[in-house]
């Protein structure tokens, strides 16, 4: 990932854009953080966010026309928040004084005429960047006209405290300031470095400027730079109408190009966020129940404290985090795709120190539900499987991160289980059903099933290919190991004369159709919807759920092939809030169950909790996953194939990692028997060797990733070296081995036949007496 | 070098090939290309080491993490 992608990426997550009542304040008030704090009754903390931005709070706070509540999200269920009102009544409260910090003084003196709001913004801001300011007021007393002019809001004594408080901070103040002599901006240029005409509490004098048509002084929106260099105005009407917040947003912008004005450089460059903006945040209102405003019982004095509560609690704290909502592991992580993004780019681009991002780029299902309910289309997937093919070629990968499966995978492409014959009898494969390494280390019975199902309903030779479609690989960001195992696979197919293949499992048929086109691949229920199928008799009073797989999020056809099934089989059906395209992952997906078994966890979970029903799925890891979450889980053929001594195959568990890689063995020696007469391949030495494990010990093997294979092979090593310790108080025996990269430990004891096995643990790391 | 008699569970734990009582010394560990030295039980003939559950799943698992995420 370079910068631009970075950038790029950043640009795509919209949960950071302003919600609409900031983006609509021309002073961009953190209008969302106010109103929160208020709904938290934390008044102090509200009274600081409006004074981090807002310039003069006790008159703006007291008189601001709040335009933001026009664009405020909640008027689409109920009425827009009184932000407003909000505001009188937090600054109405009893609060410190308020502070202000000044940048170093700049030895540069400003004019400000008039002693309106805009004036007074801009001497606000003049002062706090650091510039003398000197204010011309025409009458006798400061700001007058706007305790005439808001009279009921605004006491004299505020106007009074807020232009002390100016005075304070250095403001000087020259009152009766014979404006209307005709060189008074001339003299005013002379001694200051610029002018400000506040507009709003001026009458129109001769300031020797360009009109507009209406007679009023032409000023640019945005730099409120007049005619005349040095000169700025602002202050009035907006719209046609006379609005506080515009008056001071004005004087705002007035402030920053007399700034930039002196620092010479560009008025204009960099502005653009400055004003009112758009904003592309999305926030859903589903669920979303209306409420009318909370009006005060006494109009005149505002809320109380008990209705600006309850007023401030119905705001809906507008945010996205669309994705963050259906994703157990973008909320584990407590960013969105936006810091994720950022992280992951830091984690890439470190050199020295530690790659704290590796555990988030390694935790993604990879299952893309965050891509179809994002607004923008944010695909975390793309990001941390390319953050993962990064890893691996920079050699900066964890090795304990994929391992396991990987060498899972390696069992499934090796001999052990790897096969691909014509029919029985035939020399030719029109179709080879390919029912994929999970299925057959699920339920290989049913792969039995399935295959002679398919022969008897389907002419012109059924094939048969046992293999592995590489997922493993390209899940772990292996694209090496990938490509070459898909060329594996692909010699698999050819060696059948290239036939059709008819895929039981969604994840080999997602594969196949994107990094392996010229196989032609098919659906196992799509032709099982077509062909038709057993039709076994049922009595389903109660409708399964259906769970439809996450890799068949971008295949309506199976989907619906699969409801048609049931629908033939009249079972009835219940579907999922989050099913079809906005289906969930079981956990194993993108080897999550690998990387991080705790989220997969937290995700099998909450998938098993959206509904009451026992689960129908379609993929044999799904149907696993779930049933590891005490979930009762069918798979499509065990309606389609019931085995007569299974009474209860929703209840079922799941197999172990051993049992299916035993099973996975079993399958093809069985099929090699039973279909083409050929014998089983042989044991190897340690595989003969008899375990007896009890189910605990076996909870613990499957948590620790364990299988009964490395037991024998700890053993047999020890055995046959006598490289082992001896407990003098038990009589038992402690050995290592280290077949590959991890180190196995097994206590174990002789039994009459074969071994008891007490614990197993693992370690990476090499120990050698040195 | 220092080399001190197991405590605990594991001074139950003899060499069978040795038929000696472990001892702890230092004992080189390597991974991810780094390598250093730290005490561990193990048979003060053959050399073999004893890496008990509690430092596997501990200690080593730890550094393991950290030098994984180097």
């Amino acid at each position: 990932m370079d910068q631009q992608e970075l950038r790029r990426l950043e640009n795509q997550c919209i949960q950071e854009e302003p919600p609409w009542c900031s983006a609509a304040c021309p002073l961009h008030i953190d209008v969302r953080a106010f109103v929160g704090q208020m709904a938290r009754g934390d008044w102090a903390e509200s009274l600081k966010t409006l004074r981090r931005t807002m310039p003069l709070p006790n008159i703006l706070g007291r008189i601001c026309d709040a335009p933001c509540e026009e664009r405020c999200k909640r008027s689409e269920a109920g009425e827009a928040i009184r932000i407003g009102a909000l505001e009188r009544a937090c600054v109405g409260q009893d609060a410190d004084p308020q502070k202000l910090l000044l940048l170093p003084a700049k030895g540069k003196r400003i004019a400000i005429v008039g002693s309106g709001l805009s004036s007074l913004t801009t001497a606000w801001d003049c002062l706090r960047k650091g510039y003398g300011v000197c204010a011309f007021e025409p009458g006798k007393r400061p700001a007058e006209h706007l305790a005439d002019r808001y009279a009921g809001l605004l006491p004299w004594r505020i106007i009074e405290e807020e232009t002390a408080f100016l005075v304070k901070l250095g403001m000087e103040v020259e009152l009766n300031a014979a404006m209307g002599e005709p060189d008074f901006l001339d003299r005013c240029l002379t001694t200051f470095e610029a002018v400000y005409l506040g507009l709003d509490s001026l009458s129109a004098g001769s300031w020797r400027l360009e009109e507009d048509s209406s007679g009023n002084i032409r000023v640019e929106p945005r730099t409120q730079r007049t005619s005349r260099e040095a000169v700025f105005a602002g202050g009035l009407p907006h719209s046609g109408r006379i609005s506080p917040v515009w008056q001071a947003a004005e004087g705002r912008f007035a402030a920053n190009s007399i700034d930039r004005y002196i620092q010479k450089v560009s008025l204009t460059a960099g502005r653009e966020k400055e004003g009112p903006i758009s904003t592309r945040l999305f926030t859903s209102m589903e669920g979303v129940v209306p409420l009318p405003a909370v009006n005060p019982a006494d109009p005149v004095t505002g809320y109380t404290d008990e209705e600006a509560l309850h007023e401030a609690r119905r705001c809906l704290q507008c945010q996205c985090l669309e994705c963050v909502k259906v994703c157990v592991y973008l909320e584990r992580f407590g960013g969105y795709p936006k810091k994720y993004t950022r992280e992951i780019y830091n984690n890439e681009s470190i050199v020295m120190g530690s790659h704290q991002a590796n555990k988030l780029v390694n935790s993604c299902s990879l299952c893309g539900l965050c891509e179809v309910v994002c607004p923008e289309d944010f695909a975390m997937q793309d990001l941390c499987l390319q953050a993962r093919q990064s890893m691996v070629r920079r050699g900066k990968m964890p090795p304990s991160a994929h391992e396991f499966a990987l060498q899972d995978m390696a069992f499934s492409l090796s001999d052990r289980f790897t096969l691909a014959r014509h029919e029985p009898g035939l020399t030719a494969s029109a179709r080879a059903f390919f029912p994929g390494c999970q299925l057959c280390g699920s339920a290989p019975d049913k792969v039995v099933s399935v295959y002679k199902h398919l022969r008897s309903a389907l002419t012109g030779g059924m094939g048969l290919i046992l293999g592995c479609c590489a997922a493993p690989a390209h899940w772990a960001g292996c694209q090496e190991q990938f490509a070459d195992k898909l060329e594996g696979i692909k010699g698999q197919w050819r060696s059948l004369g290239e036939p059709r293949l008819i895929m039981a499992c969604s994840t080999c048929l997602r594969i196949f159709k994107d990094h392996a086109p010229e196989i032609p691949v098919i659906s196992l229920w799509t032709v099982l919807d077509e062909i038709g199928g057993p039709i076994p008799h049922y009595k389903f009073s109660e409708p399964v759920a259906i769970h439809d797989p996450c890799t068949t999020r971008s295949e309506p056809d199976i989907q619906s092939s699969v409801r048609r099934i049931l629908a033939r089989l009249s079972i009835p059906i219940e579907e999922l809030a989050l099913g079809g395209e906005k289906t969930e992952c079981c956990g194993f997906g993108g080897l999550q169950q690998n990387a991080a078994p705790e989220v997969a966890r937290e995700v099998v979970h909450r998938r098993a909790q959206r509904s009451e029903r026992d689960y129908l799925t379609y993929c044999a890891m799904c149907r696993d996953s779930l049933a590891s979450a005490d979930k009762r889980a069918l798979h499509l053929l065990d309606l389609l194939f019931p085995d007569p001594g299974v009474s209860d195959p929703a209840a079922r568990e799941r197999p172990g990692w051993s049992q299916r890689q035993e099973r996975r063995g079993l399958l093809k020696d069985r099929l090699l028997k039973e279909l083409w007469s050929e014998e089983p391949m042989k044991k190897e030495e340690h595989q003969k060797i008899t375990l007896q494990i009890a189910p605990e010990v076996r909870t613990i093997l499957e948590e620790r990733h364990i299988l009964e294979e490395d037991l024998q092979k700890v053993i047999y090593h020890a055995e046959m070296n006598d490289e082992k310790f001896y407990h003098q108080e038990t009589g038992r025996f402690k050995a290592a081995f280290k077949p590959s990269n991890v180190t196995f430990w097994v206590e174990y004891g002789q039994a009459t036949e074969g071994f008891v096995i007490y614990n197993a643990y693992s370690h990476r790391m090499e120990a050698a007496v040195s | 070098m220092n080399k001190e008699k197991t405590q605990g569970e594991e001074s139950n734990w003899r060499c069978r090939r040795c038929h000696l009582d472990l001892v702890v010394g230092p004992v080189s560990v390597a991974y991810m290309g780094s390598r250093f030295t730290t005490d561990l039980p193990h048979c003060p003939s053959c050399g073999m080491v004893f890496v008990s559950e509690e430092v596997a799943l501990g200690k080593m698992a730890d550094v393991e993490r950290i030098l994984e995420d180097k």
